[in-house]
């Protein structure tokens, strides 16, 4: 089994005079789920299309299974788009037939939710039921490679946890994959990440690692409305969390300077994933 | 503070399907109450029946909605809640005649929250050009122009990239700050846990409700933490996987090494594999 499944190295796209994506690395191994970050226009959708030989890269190497993206190498990948990719006006199973018969697989053994809505359209089924279809589907031909996009999108948060069991146990039994996700809750089950900012790699390693030693400091008032107003005013950016206001990347003693006297309990607290990724974007 | 505003017991049916059975939710002023669930879970029918665009079924036995006249709701559908084939300034300027508000009161507010917002540039843009967050965006500033004292936000943030999305919490923040009471629908739990209530749905029923620490307070029994699936079927079923590593809800267990203190997303699915549990007849369910 090779080492690395998809790499990129160097990797830029230059459209027109908009450099989409700038100079990127990255590589999957077997049993890796990695994450890519990053706000609209950060080059994700540019450097997926350019690992699936969509998109020749302008300057840099794509590599899949050690060569050129080819057709040969499409054959090994599997690609769930967030729009799912499924016939609405066909039935799970139809749906289900028809891959098999355009993109081979084994039957396979359909988890319970399917068999129960096998005979309805996609259509009418819960979006977590269809979601489910389109995983079965883009692994019956089992994939090396898995590409998800958003994959757990508008689902319940156990149905999100049952659709990463599935992503997990693939990675465990040997695929690689790649998800790109706006989702921190979904961030956090990728074994490795990586922020993208102005199609330039920013951040890189565990949640944990991106994360760091990074602070945020928080504003308990009585008067969370007065005390929001006067950090805006001061130019803190500030966000309301349930009873308490979290100024990311600032000091406990910035923050009592802006409050202005209102009286308020202020500590330094470790910042979120998300409040850390602000800052990379914000510096990217 | 003056009362909530909300639904009371309000059931809804489409045909045969019981879409809202018997849900109530209160939006305080000044603060943010969410709704959470999945998709088909009635978030949006929970959401049309507050804001005055669906009636309860069934007349008065289908409960009971309070809400402010019509021309203090700001109300987001679901979808885009613009006009596409309309400039951002066009947008505003609509919406303002609708809802009767004078260019005095509209044009500074409106200015400091596009510049705010990142849409200040964007201004004579026809809204169809803009990226789903600027659009978005766009939709909920719209809704804030009466200066709503009740604002509802469908999913204001589904499928919006997260600096948007801080965009949006900053309007949502603003909304509360100035005294609305914003009752919002979402099916992210890291943003339910920003708001002071929040309410999950089902199928159509209440699955939890209360604060955030309420919430996370009357989850029964412990949550164990293990490395892999657990092999005993029993176990299994009341497992998920959690940021690589699985959690199991034990019912009737006590607080020991290897437990943790659960949060919301641990509180929020309990509640789901407890009704899961319930609808097969399994035990656990009554914990």
């Amino acid at each position: 089994m090779p080492e690395v499944l998809a790499e990129a190295t160097n990797v830029s796209r230059v459209f027109g005079r908009f450099t989409a994506v700038d100079g990127v690395d990255l590589a999957v191994g077997p049993g890796e789920v990695v994450g890519l970050l990053g706000a609209n226009g950060a080059g994700k959708t540019t450097l997926i299309r350019m690992l699936l030989g969509l998109l020749p890269a302008s300057a840099g190497a794509v590599r899949l299974f050690g060569q050129p993206p080819s057709r040969a190498s499409r054959r090994r990948v599997g690609y769930l788009p967030q729009s799912l990719g499924l016939y609405d006006d066909l039935t799970i199973a139809e749906n289900a037939a028809f891959s098999r018969a355009v993109f081979g697989g084994g039957l396979g053994s359909d988890p319970e939710p399917l068999r129960r809505y096998a005979g309805v359209t996609v259509r009418d089924v819960p979006l977590g039921v269809a979601r489910r279809a389109g995983f079965a589907q883009v692994l019956a031909h089992a994939p090396e490679l898995l590409l998800l996009d958003e994959p757990t999108s508008g689902v319940d948060p156990l149905a999100r946890a049952r659709l990463w069991e599935t992503i997990s146990q693939t990675a465990a039994d040997g695929a690689g994959v790649i998800v790109t996700t706006h989702n921190m809750e979904e961030a956090e089950e990728c074994t490795r990440l990586v922020v993208l900012a102005g199609g330039r790699v920013v951040a890189a390693g565990t949640a944990a690692q991106i994360t760091g030693q990074a602070r945020t400091a928080v504003v308990r008032a009585a008067d969370w409305a007065a005390a929001l107003r006067r950090l805006e005013a001061a130019g803190l950016r500030t966000v309301l969390a349930g009873p308490v206001l979290r100024v990311p990347g600032r000091t406990v003693a910035e923050v009592t300077a802006a409050l202005n006297d209102l009286p308020a309990e202020l500590s330094a607290e470790p910042a979120t994933l998300e409040e850390r990724f602000f800052e990379l974007v914000a510096a990217g | 503070m003056t009362a909530a505003w909300g639904a009371e017991a309000v059931s809804v049916s489409f045909g045969a399907r019981r879409a809202l059975d018997q849900v109530t939710v209160g939006a305080p002023p000044g603060q943010v109450t969410a709704v959470v669930g999945g998709d088909g879970a009635g978030k949006t029918t929970l959401l049309r029946c507050v804001a005055g665009a669906l009636a309860p079924s069934g007349g008065p036995a289908g409960g009971r909605v309070r809400r402010p006249a019509a021309g203090r709701i700001g109300y987001l559908p679901p979808g885009p809640g613009v006009y596409d084939d309309l400039t951002v300034a066009e947008n505003l300027r609509f919406r303002s005649a609708v809802y009767r508000v004078p260019e005095a009161a509209a044009g500074p507010l409106t200015g400091e929250y596009l510049e705010r917002t990142g849409l200040a540039a964007v201004r004579d843009r026809l809204a169809g050009q803009l990226s789903g967050g600027m659009r978005r965006k766009l939709a909920v500033i719209a809704a804030m122009l009466p200066g709503p004292e009740l604002l509802v936000l469908d999913e204001p943030t589904t499928g919006v990239d997260p600096v948007s999305r801080a965009d949006l919490w900053w309007l949502i923040a603003r909304a509360a700050a100035d005294g609305a009471a914003v009752l919002m629908s979402t099916t992210y739990l890291d943003e339910a846990a920003r708001a002071a209530h929040v309410l999950v749905l089902d199928a159509g029923r209440p699955l939890a409700a209360g604060t955030p620490a309420e919430i996370v307070a009357a989850v029964p029994g412990t949550i164990a933490v293990r490395p892999g699936p657990p092999a005993d079927a029993d176990e299994r079923r009341r497992a998920w996987r959690r940021a690589g590593t699985w959690r199991v809800w034990q019912p009737d267990g006590v607080p020991a090494a290897g437990s943790v203190r659960p949060d919301l997303q641990d509180a929020v699915c309990v509640a789901a594999l407890r009704a899961e549990l319930e609808r097969a007849g399994l035990a656990g369910a009554h914990a």
